[in-house]
């Protein structure tokens, strides 16, 4: 084994980790967030919408103030209208939660398209590298540990989360309404208000994934900036069974699933490359298959959600 | 929940206008804010979808597979599933499509050309029966389920265009060997739209006779309305749910094939354009009416139709169409809120008590 045949290896290897780690973010972002809405028992599909708004207005603020980190505000607060918008239209009677998501998706990208054209030349700020790599000297795994504070701040959010569902009134409240809409009544909650916050806490959450595309990796706005992180939510909140410290590993799963391709690209192995891309969905599907029944719900899955029904 | 269970029709009727004309006011405020005259937009908009011969023919071009489309939405929703892969049943429709028009190279087109559109339609209805059978045996949730379905066949329709199938003849775009030309299906007489708008308005026709007046369409709706009332009649649940997921995704199959055999004569890229998507917004504009499909299809074809003028007039972004549709799409479902309030639209005998 020559000594130029490990460092390929290793290199395709840090290439993988690097770019998962990248790509991972707003998938780590939009799971969380969905899975917030999900535990309240209601389901976003629209999420794709949010996080095109939420990358195009981050881009806009970030552009006009020369802040990025306002720009992640500016997406947070765009997310969490759109959240809004959801919750309000599924808080009527007879509206069906997964077609205003699907209604959310096509408006939310086509407003963000139209509303981005001015901004499709200019130049923002972009949000800074943090060096996790600075022990080393190997230029390859600086270059792959060289993650962004959203990353950081998104696996510190998943612990903070579970420990908010569990531990706190509201977390409570939150799970009631979402495992029993009547003993929620009975208690004299309000289950569309509870919704409605949870809704909006998890379109912000969509909202900073999107500025992570636009303001950090790719790092611009274009028309094609998602390649369906936001359509994926649903699908990584299923994976990781609605539990915040699952989304972590499921974003990190699909981060690296979707980097394999580009990376096998990258050393001459392009045969494929298409197949490799549909791993995460193949991976999901099989999942599905194997832990679903006719007879009982998902494991983990809030009783009130309507794909249980 | 789908609203496939009941079709009211003058309440269904005004309460949809009703929702397009209110998201027509939220697109005109929408525009005037950024500093256009409303009207004026109206008004292209109505030149670019209906006002002249070209228009109308574009609006016909692009209604046709999106009423194809609606069908994979309208069909499984009669017996309570929401599909939502009609852009992957489009896609294998158009890989089966082509697959067919090869093998059967040297073959006489009258005998090829039915055959080519048939194996897309199997190819879609085999797609999408996939999910309906996972549904029914496994309990896997079926919309899900389309939605991965989606991204596995454009995965893998880009990987068959970009290898195993590819003409390299096309250095610039992966496309698929190409049918024989001779097995193209041309335009309609006097028109220049091709063929597939009489296919899709055919197939509404079908689909409302079938879900109307037929003992099958009667037990799809029952189905549909009460798993547990359809399981008592001893109705064959599984058989039917399969068979109306299959019936929905050959529409959509169908689509596809006529893409390659109508449009584009192979199988690329250029076959996932959102006509799936476009399909659920015209399913549930239309409230999951077969007729009604080819109304909201025409609407939603003329939308798209004039966004080309749209933009060189006004200068507004191609994506002024998606939002106008969104617009759509979301007041049609919160008008679903005001079923039974309208108390003008009550039938009589509900009023005498």
């Amino acid at each position: 084994m020559s000594v130029g045949g490990d460092i390929g290896v290793w290199s395709v290897l840090l290439a993988i980790v690097g770019s998962a780690l990248r790509v991972s973010t707003p998938y780590l972002f939009v799971s969380l967030g969905e899975t917030l809405t999900e535990k309240s028992g209601r389901i976003n599909l629209g999420l794709e919408g949010t996080l095109m708004m939420g990358a195009m207005s981050g881009y806009a603020v970030a552009l006009g103030t020369g802040s990025p980190w306002l720009g992640v505000l500016g997406a947070g607060v765009t997310g969490a209208a759109f959240g809004l918008l959801h919750a309000g239209l599924c808080s009527l009677p007879r509206v069906n939660d997964i077609a205003v998501g699907i209604a959310l998706f096509i408006f939310g990208t086509g407003f963000a398209v139209y509303l981005g054209k001015p901004l499709v030349h200019p130049v923002a700020p972009r949000l800074p590298d943090i060096d996790l790599g600075f022990w080393s000297s190997l230029p390859s795994l600086r270059a792959a540990l060289q993650v962004n504070a959203l990353l950081i701040i998104g696996i510190l959010l998943a612990p903070a989360m579970l420990w908010i569902l569990h531990n706190t009134r509201w977390g409570l409240k939150l799970r009631t309404v979402g495992d029993s809409a009547d003993a929620a009544r009975a208690l004299g909650y309000s289950i569309n208000g509870v919704r409605a916050t949870a809704t909006a806490i998890g379109g912000f959450f969509a909202g900073v994934g999107g500025a992570f595309l636009s303001l950090y990796y790719p790092g611009a706005w274009t028309e094609n900036l998602s390649s369906g992180q936001g359509l994926m939510a649903v699908t990584l909140v299923i994976f990781a069974r609605w539990n915040p410290i699952n989304c972590v590993f499921a974003a990190l799963l699909f981060g690296g699933a979707s980097a394999l391709g580009p990376a096998l690209q990258a050393v001459g192995i392009t045969s494929n490359y298409y197949l490799y891309g549909a791993a995460p969905y193949v991976l999901t599907l099989v999942l599905l298959i194997r832990t679903s029944s006719t007879k009982h719900r998902l494991f983990g899955a809030p009783s009130e959600l309507s794909i249980n029904k | 929940m789908i609203g496939a269970a009941v079709w009211r029709g003058p309440e269904a009727a005004v309460l949809t206008v009703g929702a397009v004309l209110v998201a027509l006011l939220a697109f005109g405020i929408f525009v005037a804010f950024t500093g256009l005259d409303p009207f004026a937009v109206y008004k292209v908009l109505y030149l670019g979808a209906f006002g002249s011969r070209f228009s109308i023919e574009t609006t016909l071009t692009l209604a046709a597979p999106i009423m194809l489309t609606a069908l994979c939405v309208v069909i499984p929703a009669r017996a309570g599933l929401l599909i939502i892969g009609g852009e992957g049943a489009l896609v294998l429709g158009g890989l089966g499509s082509v697959l067919a028009g090869v093998a059967l190279n040297g073959a006489p087109a009258s005998l090829a050309t039915p055959l080519i559109l048939l194996a897309g339609a199997a190819a879609g209805a085999i797609w999408i029966a996939i999910p309906a059978a996972l549904r029914q045996f496994r309990g896997v949730n079926e919309t899900i389920s389309t939605l991965l379905f989606n991204y596995i066949a454009i995965a893998l329709l880009n990987h068959l265009v970009s290898g195993p199938i590819r003409d390299y003849g096309q250095p610039l775009k992966p496309t698929s060997w190409p049918i024989p030309s001779a097995f193209m299906i041309g335009t309609i007489p006097g028109l220049s739209v091709h063929w597939g708008l009489v296919y899709g308005v055919a197939a509404c026709l079908v689909a409302f006779v079938v879900l109307r007046q037929t003992t099958f369409g009667f037990a799809l709706s029952i189905l549909g309305g009460n798993l547990r009332a359809a399981q008592m009649a001893g109705l064959p649940v599984a058989a039917l749910a399969l068979t109306a997921a299959a019936l929905g995704g050959a529409a959509a199959g169908l689509a596809g094939a006529v893409e390659v055999v109508a449009v584009h004569g192979a199988a690329s890229i250029s076959l996932v354009v959102g006509y799936g998507y476009a399909g659920i917004l015209v399913a549930f504009v239309a409230r999951q009416n077969p007729l009604a499909v080819v109304l909201a299809a025409l609407l939603v074809g003329g939308i798209s139709a004039s966004g080309g003028l749209l933009q060189r007039r006004f200068g507004m972004p191609d994506a002024a169409s998606t939002v106008l549709e969104g617009c759509i799409f979301l007041a049609v479902l919160g008008s679903n809120s005001l079923y039974g309030r309208l108390r003008f639209l009550q039938s009589r005998s509900a009023e005498v008590k």
